[in-house]
């Protein structure tokens, strides 16, 4: 192999699948008859090894830290409830063998040192499969369930995740050989100490991959900064090549090689035979995604007011909102716009577009952009596209049934894509390190205190 | 089988620390088809100890019988974590999960998450706080909150969801907190994991012994062992469980039990101070269990080295003690609750509404 110019990016030519089994969202069918339990283990198990056999990267588990509201009461209409990340993945590491075990863990309300060890923990028990998916919080509203409350500011965010993911990579650092000695870790910070003798060893990926999925500049430049993998919001093909370009100048920027930050966009599946009855399946799952309640509840949550007595099948509210920002559906990641412009600026739109409350809602929804709708071959073609450019290393899959939902992805599509040369046959190796591709990091010296 | 026997034919606990992770499985499972009743995870801090929930977690989807018990500590975690954490355990378990509560009382854990080191009194608070939030969180989604009502377009009902509204009390020694809720989990499968300390950590001014299931008891000796477990059990009264706790080096493959121990300390592999330690034969062994079963409900054995320990207890000991009838058969796919003869308990919301509709009349 010639000596590549890293800072030139390179396509692989490939493509990679993961999964997002998203426990709490409004994406998630839970009215049709082959919908199944999102708490049993059977439905995890069942998920992970049909992603397993389909030759998946990685599974991904969300974390919850508050229970979603809806003007002022726990929301009722969407799915909700949801495991530990890692203890889910602790029990899923002993029924699969290859694919990547992810935890979304927040750092605003984890700390530290007991982060690291048990990622660390996950990271041995799983023989070197384990992934941190690191995302970030500063509502004291999530904090209301935590010791320390709320104490971030929302400017702070990025510092101190950043301050964070850097201590406990120090901590996984910290040893002079795989097997030991460590040196103890200090970190100083603005809102807590961390002093710490790290007690685990290396693992056989050396340390846990990292996903990070901010998209402002900030959450940009820190994932280009620190991440292995960006779990991102640009899957169509003319954003991801420019999400792409963005990345890599930053990677550049921040002194890492062009291909050094992998990116997996958020994506929706609607798969058929035909495109003709992938059309039609599309429009049975929104259905089943967007109902009567949910649509009135979703412009409660803009309106900041109850809105039952408006017809599903109508126009848009008349009225205007009760409130000046929005924020009356809490823990979607939800940011807060003016309420009365969003209203005036939708009733117009729907107007133009002869749309019902529950049409309009639905077009609002559902993930527009990261939906790829179609025939198996149609969409292993387009897909074969991204590969050749390297605008994505692989796509994250949000299943709408749990736990069928993969299932003909992996029987379908995922032969198309091996077919074409795109997609791997088999895993290349037994951590997820190996099977992304991802070089071990170079351990950091300077890092750690003399 | 008489009620007298069954009543007094007890439960074997053992815990699992020196498997490590590599072996986890085969050890677990080598106990579990051994007939113990529980496998338990030490998490106090040691050089390569992995996380002991996680520990628990790993071993649920490969065993069907057994109840998986890990330490966890109270002080330096968040509640809100554990409480989700053990309910998953739950979930993956099959019901098999319990909670052996630590108070870790150390200055490194302390500087580990900046906080001041809790010792003395205080140690009990944080950990009654922590059990209290934990069991709040549990019961927070009554058992049939998930309604998925397709005319409704509801999936929960929210009437059944309830803020757990915790505050640390007004002599609370560390910084005091607030807990909301409810839970992100649905309830666990048991409604309620048994919660197990050390005898020591629980009474009047400690955990409350309602606010626990089974007490872990220790002595000096074998002997003292006895006198112990009836002291706790007057102590604490009949409600709560009592578990004695005992190291055990055997006679094994030719080489006697002393010589074994001997060689073992001197390795520097040491088990707690102030735990009765039995040295000696199989049979031996048999005899001192089967009168502490007679006494305490179950017994949680420390092998000195797990697989030699355990290749001895599964061949010599645990037959010997079904045949005398001092040893429950395992239980098949029964819960935690169910092995300590416990009721599935309803939530402590679950009335409140109806109680509210009634108060009116």
């Amino acid at each position: 192999m010639t000596q590549h110019n890293r800072a030139i990016f390179q396509p692989t030519g490939q493509i990679q699948f993961g999964i997002f089994f998203q426990g709490v969202n409004s994406g998630t069918i839970w009215k049709a008859s082959e919908s199944g339990s999102q708490t049993d283990f059977e439905s995890f198990r069942r998920i992970v090894q049909t992603a397993e056999r389909g030759k998946f990267a990685a599974f991904f588990l969300g974390e919850g830290l508050r229970l979603r509201e809806h003007l002022g009461r726990p929301h009722a209409l969407d799915v909700a409830g949801r495991p530990d990340a890692q203890t889910m993945l602790a029990a899923l590491a002993a029924v699969t063998r290859n694919i990547g075990l992810v935890a979304t863990q927040n750092t605003t309300y984890n700390d530290p040192a007991d982060l690291a060890h048990r990622l660390s923990s996950l990271d041995l028990i799983s023989g070197g499969r384990a992934a941190w998916n690191v995302v970030t919080t500063d509502n004291a509203w999530t904090g209301a369930n935590f010791r320390r409350g709320g104490y971030l500011d929302h400017a702070d965010r990025y510092k101190h995740a950043e301050a964070f993911v850097e201590t406990a990579k120090r901590i996984w650092d910290s040893w002079e050989t795989s097997s030991g000695p460590a040196r103890p870790v200090l970190h100083e910070g603005q809102h807590y100490t961390v002093d710490v003798t790290p007690r685990l060893a290396r693992s056989a990926q050396y340390r846990p991959v990292l996903f990070q999925a901010g998209d402002s500049p900030d959450g940009r430049d820190f994932a280009a900064r620190q991440a292995d993998v960006i779990f991102s919001a640009h899957p169509k093909f003319d954003d991801a090549v420019e999400f792409r370009r963005d990345i890599v100048a930053r990677s550049v920027a921040a002194g890492r090689g062009a291909n050094a930050v992998q990116i997996m966009p958020a994506s929706e599946f609607i798969l058929a035979a035909t495109d003709q009855e992938a059309q039609e399946k599309k429009a049975w799952v929104r259905s089943l995604q967007i109902g009567p309640q949910q649509a009135i509840a979703y412009l409660e949550q803009f309106w900041g007011r109850e809105l039952t007595e408006y017809d599903p099948d109508g126009p848009l509210p008349e009225i205007d909102p009760a409130v000046e920002e929005t924020s009356e559906t809490r823990g979607s990641g939800f940011h807060g716009a003016k309420a009365r412009q969003l209203a005036d600026q939708w009733r117009a739109e729907a107007k133009d577009k002869g749309l019902s409350i529950r049409q309009f809602v639905t077009s609002r929804t559902a993930r527009v952009d990261a939906t790829f709708t179609g025939s198996y071959t149609a969409i292993a073609d387009h897909l074969s596209e991204y590969a050749r450019v390297g605008a994505v290393d692989g796509f994250n899959i949000s299943p709408w049934l749990i736990p069928t939902g993969l299932d003909d992805i992996v029987n379908h599509l995922v032969p198309e894509l091996q077919e074409r040369g795109v997609y791997p046959t088999d895993y290349r190796g037994t951590t997820l390190r190996e099977n992304l591709g991802i070089e071990t990091p170079v351990r950091s010296t300077e890092s750690v205190p003399a | 089988m008489s009620t007298f026997e069954e009543r007094k034919a007890g439960f074997l606990a053992i815990e699992l620390d020196g498997a490590g992770y590599q072996n986890l499985a085969a050890a677990v499972l080598a106990a579990e088809s051994a007939g113990f009743h529980a496998a338990t995870f030490a998490d106090a801090p040691a050089p390569g100890r992995v996380n002991a929930l996680q520990r628990a977690a790993f071993v649920g989807p490969v065993t069907r019988n057994i109840a998986l018990v890990p330490e966890v500590d109270t002080v330096y975690t968040e509640p809100f974590h554990i409480s989700t954490q053990l309910a998953s355990l739950d979930y993956v378990s099959g019901g098999r999960a319990g909670w052996i509560v630590t108070a870790v009382d150390s200055s490194e854990a302390a500087a580990a998450v900046g906080r001041s080191h809790v010792s003395g009194e205080a140690l009990a608070q944080e950990a009654a706080a922590s059990v209290e939030v934990g069991r709040r969180l549990w019961d927070s989604w009554e058992d049939d909150a998930v309604i998925r009502d397709v005319a409704t377009g509801r999936y929960l009902d929210v009437d059944k969801l309830h803020y757990v509204d915790f505050e640390t009390p007004a002599d609370f020694a560390g910084p005091a907190y607030s807990v909301k809720g409810p839970s992100i989990i649905p309830r666990p499968l048991q409604g309620q994991l048994p919660v197990l300390a050390a005898a020591s950590l629980v009474g009047e001014g400690l955990v409350p012994v309602d606010s626990v299931d089974a007490v872990l008891v220790s002595a000096p000796t074998p002997e003292l062992l006895v006198a112990e477990v009836r002291d706790v059990r007057a102590r604490l009264g009949a409600a709560v469980a009592v578990v004695a706790e005992l190291d055990v080096v055997l006679d094994s493959r030719g080489q006697p039990a002393v010589s074994r121990f001997a060689s073992s300390a001197e390795s520097g592999s040491t088990a707690e101070a102030g735990r009765a330690r039995f040295v000696g034969s199989s049979a031996g062994l048999a005899d001192v269990l089967d009168s502490l079963l007679k006494e305490a409900d179950g017994v949680r054995l420390h092998p000195a080295v797990l697989d030699v320990e355990l290749e001895e207890l599964s061949r010599l000991v645990l037959p010997e003690l079904r045949q005398r009838g001092s040893l429950r058969a395992p239980l098949q796919d029964g819960t935690f609750r169910d092995l300590l003869g416990l009721e599935r308990p309803a939530s402590r919301y679950a009335n409140t509404t109806i109680a509210a509709i009634g108060s009116e009349n």
